[in-house]
């Protein structure tokens, strides 16, 4: 194995006499464009405060391109501080004057037209949401925005049931929230965050990542023409500073993240002691535990998919597969003959499984993490497809041989990387998953019901998933244990963050 | 009769992900030059079939005829599939071409009948010309439990086959889970068959995607643990050219090119034939011509 990454050599299997399957050769797809002749990007996007949109008061802007061909995309405006004080008191009048006020029911119409938008949008906001992040046309025509429409479907049903979701409560929404989200799934991020707060009665301003903000910003169009009334959602873009400015902001009630541990961690140093409220969803490391007695191709496929989705640009991601001892080489083998073909390259392409990493700097880090593997003496097993030679690219890549105190073990990678790790029994196979700082999701593969029972308690995650992976629903809560944050989203239980209980003496106020 | 002694058991297959892959494979896209290739090459993995009460032997001429020319300009398929009794028919209105004669056999399509009977049918099939047999298994056997006795009969039939290729029909629609689908694949590899078939056709469901998709994987790892090349044949159901190339998407995906041949790989199928041959001349002509361009025997 080479000693240093050249992403152009594909690491060459291993030598073997024996039976090779062929591919490739009889049956090549042609290109499958998806046309984009039907999105109209602008030029350059304000800001949306207070119902419309408005060049920003710092008067600056800054570039979005495509991370598949660093072609430019639209320029978007940089929210300076005044910009923040502006969108808050926005939300601030909206709450107090219009939709705090406002019946449930006219708030839960509102949201059913938001979400009928955005199934109409649907076809737009694929092709936007694959131009500005690089994740393959496929993925987001089939998962984002079905996943995205169906978020605020199901919280427009609650926003006139909350008494049914806590019975015997008295509640009132938190207020003004202010909510920072990342560049993975930049759309349905924005569902997740805005549709919850919005149906328990609160108003909004929303800050999409620094790389993805096109489709919030289309997000913020399709809030026009779903006329809900001004200032009830504002969106911000901008870096980092702006995030920071607006978490730190006086004005709000409640801040809710998605993003880095290292700045969620940060932001609970801001919010300690300022009395607003704080929910995160931060990192993970998931592990897969696959037994001998699984269903191997499945697993396989499950595998594949928990760590190769949208690039392993997930936090829930599969990154650590930990295999029984028994199965390791057969488990292996299969998982490397199927890594093979997974089809990388045009995120417009509508054959493509796997796109382009979202930013030079991500590839950057994940880069630097493999190195690290390699230095630290695992065995580095990457997919032979050819990358395109513009954009932001990172082969398919298992690592096997990894030890728990690698660094590919413990660390974050937030890419196409996968590091293999073997256990004998049960109890071990617990022990290694909850070896880490996060706690965001599991996998369990097994055909032993039983096996799975006892596992699922064991596990220290917000979601295990059996037999199965990445698999979302808006009714089944989303969170972390640990270092992965706390707080949930989906469900009864993502309402608690945007409300107020006033027969609870601790968390009354 | 007694209670098995030992029924086999495979390895688990897990519904719901084995579904969610074989539809993921089924979204596919197909363009241009790819479509031409996979079209001609689903026409040549035809088995063009008829099993009907009513056959008869200038029905089973003219389906010769077409076999040979399904279109101007087209190559013929793999083979013609008949019953027994109509292969002397096939053989005669097929010689001198490269198109094989395909007979069901061993009481095709419930196999309810006695060993001897099936042995002898094989035989004669063989006898009569057909270089391929496609037999059924004895699903009531298999569901009680009796797995040694299927393998030994498919054993036995392949014996009575001599040099004729042994298609074995698992008609997977009764056998309804895929863990039975998994067993009954690895029973009829290991007793000789150079061909699984799903079904005969006759039962609903026929052929699905889950279904080949899990008959590939197990040729797939045969092949790899013993370097013997087992074919798939997907039967029944198939009827349209679109459906036809996610098939072929998902063969080429799992199992490569070493399937992507009529040596390997094989649709039992009636209407497909018709619309490759539109779909074709659509990509010719780029408009759509009359299905009634297109002969219907």
């Amino acid at each position: 194995m080479s000693e240093t990454i050249d992403p152009a050599a594909p690491s060459t299997p291993a030598e073997n006499h024996r039976p090779q399957l062929v591919f490739g050769e009889r049956w090549v797809y042609d290109p499958a464009p998806q046309s984009s002749d039907h999105v109209q990007l602008a030029e350059r996007y304000g800001l949306f405060i207070d119902g419309e949109f408005v060049a920003p008061r710092s008067r600056r802007y800054f570039a979005t391109s495509n991370p598949a061909n660093e072609q430019h995309l639209a320029e978007v405006g940089q929210a300076g501080p005044a910009d923040v004080d502006a969108a808050v008191s926005a939300a601030r009048a909206a709450q107090q004057d219009v939709w705090g006020p406002m019946s449930p029911r006219d708030r839960s119409r509102y949201l059913f037209r938001l979400a009928r938008l955005i199934q109409e949008r649907s076809r737009e906001l694929a092709c936007v949401e694959s131009l500005d992040g690089g994740k393959p046309i496929r993925e987001s025509r089939d998962v984002d925005l079905p996943l995205a429409a169906a978020h605020v479907f199901y919280h427009a049903g609650w926003a006139d049931k909350l008494q049914l979701a806590f019975p015997g409560s008295k509640t009132s929404p938190k207020g003004v929230v202010g909510q920072v989200i990342p560049w993975n799934f930049p759309l349905l991020m924005a569902t997740w965050k805005l549709a919850p707060a919005l149906a328990c009665g609160n108003t909004v301003v929303l800050k999409p990542a620094e790389t993805t903000p096109l489709t919030a910003l289309l997000l913020g169009q399709i809030i026009e023409q779903a006329e809900l009334p001004p200032g009830v959602v504002n969106i911000l873009t901008g870096d980092g500073r702006t995030g920071a400015a607006l978490v730190s902001h006086p004005g709000l009630d409640k801040v809710a993240f998605t993003g880095s541990t290292g700045v969620g961690k940060q932001i609970q140093r801001t919010l300690a002691g300022s009395g607003v409220d704080l929910t995160l969803e931060l990192g993970g490391k998931a592990a897969h535990l696959v037994f001998e007695d699984a269903a191997l191709d499945q697993a396989v496929e499950g595998v594949v998919k928990g760590i190769f989705f949208n690039q392993g640009h997930v936090c829930c991601a599969g990154s650590r597969l930990l295999v029984q001892e028994s199965i390791h080489d057969v488990f292996v083998d299969k998982l490397l003959r199927r890594m093979e073909r997974i089809r990388v390259g045009d995120p417009m392409d509508k054959n493509t499984d796997m796109g382009a990493i979202n930013s030079g700097a991500q590839l950057a880090r994940i880069q630097e993490l493999v190195q690290c593997g390699v230095d630290e003496g695992a065995v580095m097993h990457q997919s032979s497809c050819t990358l395109p030679e513009k954009g932001f690219w990172f082969r398919p890549t298992v690592f096997t041989g990894v030890a728990m105190s690698h660094r590919i073990a413990r660390d974050e990678v937030f890419g196409p990387v996968l590091s293999v790790l073997t256990f004998r029994t049960p109890e071990e196979a617990v022990e290694k998953a909850n070896n880490t700082a996060y706690g965001l999701s599991a996998g369990i593969w097994t055909d032993k019901g039983a096996r799975i029972l006892w596992l699922a308690e064991r596990m220290r995650a917000g979601v295990v998933w059996n037999n199965t992976f990445n698999r979302f629903d808006p009714a089944s809560p989303f969170g972390g244990f640990k270092e992965s944050g706390f707080g949930r989203e989906g469900g009864r239980q993502g309402l608690e963050a945007y409300l107020r209980f006033h027969d609870d003496p601790f968390t009354q106020g | 009769m007694v209670s098995p002694a030992q029924p086999r058991v495979a390895a688990p297959v897990d519904a719901v992900a084995l579904e969610t892959r074989a539809a993921e494979l089924a979204t596919r896209s197909i363009k241009k030059e790819a479509k031409r290739c996979g079209l001609l090459l689903a026409l040549t993995m035809t088995d063009l079939t008829t099993l009907e009460g009513r056959d008869s032997p200038g029905k089973v001429a003219a389906l010769c005829r077409k076999a040979a020319h399904p279109a101007p300009g087209l190559p013929s398929v793999a083979a013609v599939c008949v019953y027994p009794d109509l292969v002397p028919t096939a053989v005669q209105a097929l010689a001198g071409s490269s198109i094989a004669v395909a007979s069901v056999a061993t009481g095709f399509p419930s196999g309810r009948t006695s060993r001897a009977l099936k042995l002898d049918e094989v035989r004669r099939c063989v006898d009569d010309g057909a270089s391929e047999i496609d037999m059924v298994i004895d699903r009531g056997a298999f569901l009680a439990g009796y797995h040694e006795a299927v393998a030994d009969e498919i054993a036995a039939v392949k014996q009575a086959c001599g040099p004729a290729h042994l298609k074995v029909i698992l008609e997977t629609g009764e056998l309804a889970t895929y863990d039975n689908v998994r067993l009954a694949s690895l029973i009829a590899i290991e007793a000789g068959a150079d061909f699984i078939k799903t079904s005969t056709g006759k039962v609903k469901p026929a052929a699905t995607m889950p279904v080949v998709l899990l008959m590939l994987e197990v040729v797939r790892d045969h092949y790899l643990a013993t370097g013997k090349l087992v074919g798939v044949k997907a039967a029944g159901g198939i009827s349209s050219a679109k459906l036809a190339l996610r098939y072929l998407a998902m063969v080429n995906e799992t199992v490569g090119d070493l399937w992507l041949t009529p040596e390997r790989f094989r649709f039992g199928a009636s209407s497909l034939l018709n619309d490759l041959a539109m779909q074709l001349a659509r990509l010719d002509a780029g408009t759509y011509q009359r299905p009634d361009d297109f002969g219907k025997d």
